[in-house]
């Protein structure tokens, strides 16, 4: 319990003394998790609507496996990136390793199947309202899909929120391709580790507060961009 | 356009000044001896030296694969493998600390009447004290292996809890346990979270823990910053870095001994 309050003190510290360290740690945490988002969204998002309006023979399987991939350990993709992006293995001459590239690459791998997973579920439900007015009106298949992104958009901000969130927060495959390097790759989710490592509990708890609160902050911004949860909308 | 955006993308983050990376064991980084000495090493060479903290099995396989420019770790048997495989052209030692027996101020083992650092184990699997290991093939992991050895016991059963992970994680599992567990000084003084916990054994030459020095080799991976390598050997091995290495203190005690030649 003590270490709690220490952590909420230290929070408050570092937030009130605008530490340079964390402004860093934090300003590389949303740099790689927002960049990896985008990336992510722009290959999950029509490829979720795709998979709604599209019948075509491994449709099944090709769920199956996105739905299966969301799973995947973060240390797997990590240990599978590094063994890419190393010196010695296919990738090594693009000298990736160690970057925040590289973190970002891991990430995208890890939140493109859940941000995929979430927009085919809330597509497909929304295909079934769409369909006979988008066939009659004859649209092509990428104006269906795009309707339905645009139509779609409230459920579409949970994919894109729920893989923020599992990005934020990931630590097994960035540490590993990453290096947990301090003023290079040095994340908040990495800080923590190092801290919770060297029993500095209470700057760690300071950390994950920190991290939690930027979470919500995004969160709520995003709701306020789309202007989502709101009197007669939500 | 999408190419341009991607290119735009990876280049300004792989872009780099003159650097150096390194990869050391959890112990060297959790001992805060490497705040001392990279800002100087970057002052006096103008090198900047990257450290890529991990344990020393994972720190000699990056090196193997070009993937770091040096190798900073301590376990000698590997280390002398890993010359004999080309992947670095020699070792060389730096400085040592010193492992200590940490365990409960209860001392159940009776630890405080051991003779030697074999006779230290004997005791905890005599007792069947519970005790916690690295597990990780870590340098710190070998060593407490060839002390197992050393004292002619296989340690197994329910009282031997091998933790596979990194030095403060065990130093926190062992805490929790109430159990004994090998570690370095350094990282046992800058711990953070002792509860109840002291050190039980200590001072025995076989705990000695050599530290080296291993440049990757650049006929070998041609891509490897092997100048900068050069350069923070020299500086590793100078009179200043004896000056800032014996003089490194924490809570009153000297943690490293410079012995490079």
């Amino acid at each position: 319990m003590t270490d709690l309050l220490a952590g909420l003190r230290e929070a408050l510290r570092l937030i009130v003394t605008l530490d340079a360290d964390l402004i860093e740690i934090t300003a590389r945490s949303l740099q790689v998790t927002l960049t990896a988002l985008l990336i992510a969204c722009a290959i999950g998002l029509p490829l979720g609507g795709w998979l709604a309006v599209r019948r075509f023979r491994f449709r099944r399987a090709v769920i199956a496996v996105l739905n299966a991939l969301i799973g995947l350990p973060p240390v797997v993709v990590g240990l599978v990136v590094y063994l890419l992006l190393s010196r010695s293995g296919p990738l090594g001459v693009l000298g990736l390793l160690f970057t925040p590239t590289a973190m970002i690459i891991a990430q995208v791998v890890i939140i493109t199947p859940l941000i995929a997973s979430i927009a085919h579920q809330a597509m497909r439900d929304l295909w079934a309202d769409y369909h006979d007015l988008l066939i009659s009106m004859n649209a092509t298949r990428w104006q269906r899909v795009t309707t339905l992104l645009i139509d779609g958009r409230r459920a579409l901000l949970t994919a894109a929120l729920a893989g923020f969130g599992r990005a934020i927060g990931e630590v097994g495959a960035i540490m590993i391709v990453g290096g947990n390097i301090d003023g290079a790759t040095r994340v908040l989710t990495t800080a923590i580790a190092l801290e919770t490592g060297r029993g500095n509990f209470a700057l760690a708890v300071g950390l994950g507060l920190i991290l939690i609160t930027i979470a919500l902050l995004v969160s709520g911004a995003s709701h306020w961009a789309l202007r989502t949860e709101r009197r007669s909308l939500w | 356009m999408i190419r341009a955006l991607l290119l735009a993308l990876l280049l300004p983050l792989s872009a780099q000044a003159d650097t150096l990376r390194m990869a050391v064991t959890t112990s060297f980084e959790n001992s805060g001896l490497a705040e001392v000495l990279l800002p100087r090493i970057a002052a006096d060479t103008g090198v900047e030296v990257q450290l890529v903290v991990v344990g020393t099995g994972q720190a000699l396989r990056l090196g193997a694969a070009g993937d770091v420019d040096a190798v900073l770790v301590h376990a000698r048997a590997a280390e002398e493998a890993f010359v004999a495989e080309g992947h670095a052209p020699y070792r060389r030692p730096i400085m040592y600390n010193d492992f200590v027996l940490v365990g409960p101020a209860s001392d159940p083992a009776d630890l405080a009447r051991a003779t030697d650092a074999a006779d230290a184990l004997a005791r905890i699997a005599a007792t069947r004290a519970p005790f916690v290991s690295r597990g990780d093939d870590s340098g710190t992991h070998q060593a407490e292996l060839a002390l197992w050895n050393a004292a002619g016991i296989t340690p197994d059963g329910p009282w031997y809890r091998p933790v596979g992970a990194g030095m403060g994680a065990a130093l926190n599992t062992a805490v929790g346990m109430g159990a004994y567990v090998l570690a370095d000084r350094a990282s046992w003084l800058n711990f953070g979270n002792r509860g109840g916990m002291a050190i039980a054994f200590e001072g025995d030459p076989a705990l000695f823990n050599q530290y080296s020095f291993l440049p990757i080799d650049p006929a070998r991976h041609p891509t490897v910053n092997a100048p900068a390598a050069a350069v923070v050997e020299s500086w590793l091995t100078s009179d200043t870095a004896r000056q800032v290495i014996d003089g490194y203190r924490v809570a009153g005690q000297q943690l490293f001994t410079f012995n490079a030649e």
